[in-house]
């Protein structure tokens, strides 16, 4: 049988998608998971687990981005953090975090994603912010208004566009990421594909594969949709980039 | 319960297994240098066919978008039907990613020269290939050795995907680390991850530099 029809077999055998015993199962201590066996239970925990870290990492990053960026200091320290976190592998962080009292599962798995959202939030709101004309803020100052109000009222507007497009770039790479929570352990849509390749059933594969790159694609799609709400018509030409 | 110790760092793990160390780090080095090198052979020459060719740019630089947000732990995963596990596999994912932001910038590199420089050029004489080799090119380094070097460090964080497969170079390393709970392997593989990166980002910097004098002129030291 050829990979592609036993894909196909796959995606269209419906306990699959269910799970044998439904979409949740019981622990030992009382408590309750999602069913590794089902597609639908492990792509809720995948959007679970993606979600849980970029709001981690947005609840730090983007204060901080604001701050940092309304302020104008800090541009080298953003940029190490960039630069450092795209060097260090995910598969480091997750090995180290499992040998360590983190430990491994899906908190480890959270908390490591967290640590890969943060930086192009942090990055793209504080280059935002900084990057809001000076002129602008002198208007704003001149007109009264507190230094609290030039940041909240004039500096976030214009600074929104790219602020979004840095949430969309680090959701869209945290559910690409997550996957790699198989390995460790974890749970995700990447069980799909960790346990097809473990047992050399490679039309699972594909279809954990597939599934993955669509939710990514969605989520993209769907942020982006909210980056384009968030602009303001004038300035939807201009923010393009986001780093 | 704590009769064996685990450290993270130790030297006499490093020394007992050097000969495996070396091995992952020649493994994950020579996979990286590769990836980047086939990937920038590619990439040129699409990048300047999608300049020439004004209609193309938009499919080329939308396409290379699309195809970044595939997710690498599902691209090994996807192309291990066809390609085996091994070598093969985990190159052919890491030149299609190191591509995807090389043909970008190069793109973004052509397209940002002076066009009154291409018309001066133009105006001397030059021909297509010429203007191409001796005016564009070198207008468009900046941003091309960026390119290179955000794909040579992203390239060797994502070879450690490469575990997926079998073939992760230093990833093989700390997944063992991990199967085994053995802090040290896990540790100092991951050091020698960034350290490899870093040292490939300063080996460009220098190259571009060296490639580039006329740069480093206008910003007295």
């Amino acid at each position: 049988m050829s990979v592609w029809a036993e894909a196909w077999e796959y995606a269209t055998t419906a306990v699959n998608w269910t799970g044998a015993n439904g979409l949740t199962r019981p622990t030992f201590d009382g408590g309750w998971r999602w069913a590794q066996d089902s597609m639908i239970a492990l792509g809720i925990e995948h959007l679970y687990m993606s979600g849980a870290a970029v709001l981690a990492a947005t609840a730090i990053a983007l204060p901080l981005g604001l701050i940092l960026g309304h302020a104008r200091k800090g541009a080298g320290i953003t940029v190490l953090l960039s630069n450092v976190s795209r060097a260090m592998p995910t598969l480091a962080l997750l090995t180290l975090f499992a040998a360590s009292s983190i430990g491994f599962g899906n908190r480890a798995v959270i908390i490591a994603a967290a640590i890969f959202a943060f930086p192009p939030i942090l990055t793209n709101t504080f280059t935002a912010m900084a990057g809001v004309d000076g002129d602008v803020r002198e208007a704003a100052l001149g007109q009264g208004l507190s230094r609290l109000q030039v940041a909240l009222k004039v500096e976030l507007p214009l600074a929104l566009p790219l602020i979004a497009a840095g949430l969309r770039t680090s959701a869209s790479q945290t559910v690409a990421t997550v996957p790699l929570a198989a390995l460790v352990a974890g749970g995700g849509l990447g069980v799909i594909i960790n346990t097809g390749l473990a047992t050399q059933r490679y039309g699972k594969v594909i279809v954990g594969a597939i599934l993955v790159a669509a939710l990514t694609l969605i989520v993209d799609f769907a942020l982006s949709r909210l980056e384009r709400c968030l602009t303001p018509a004038p300035l939807r030409q201009q923010h393009r980039v986001a780093s | 319960m704590d009769a064996q110790p685990n450290p993270w760092l130790s030297w006499r793990y490093v020394e007992r297994n050097w000969s495996e160390i070396s091995d992952a780090l020649g493994i994950h080095t020579s996979l990286t240098v590769q990836a980047v090198a086939i990937a920038l052979a590619i990439a040129f020459p699409l990048a300047v066919l999608a300049q020439q060719v004004k209609w193309l740019s938009g499919p080329v630089l939308g396409a290379a978008g699309v195809l970044y947000t595939v997710p690498s732990f599902a691209l090994f995963a996807l192309l291990a039907p066809f390609t085996g596990i091994g070598r093969t596999t985990v190159l052919i994912g890491l030149v299609m990613y190191a591509l995807l932001v090389l043909v970008r910038n190069i793109l973004i590199g052509l397209r940002g020269v002076d066009r009154d420089v291409v018309d001066a050029a133009r105006g001397l004489g030059y021909g297509r290939w010429r203007l191409l080799m001796g005016v564009e090119l070198p207008n468009a380094l900046p941003s091309i050795v960026a390119g290179l070097r955000i794909a040579t460090v992203s390239t060797v964080a994502l070879a450690t995907v490469g575990v997926v497969v079998g073939y992760g170079g230093l990833g093989q390393l700390m997944f063992r680390g991990f199967q085994s709970n053995y802090r040290a392997q896990i540790a100092t593989s991951s050091i020698l991850c960034v350290a490899l990166a870093l040292v490939l980002d300063v080996a460009i910097v220098l190259a571009g530099r060296a490639l580039m004098p006329w740069a480093r002129r206008r910003r007295p030291a």
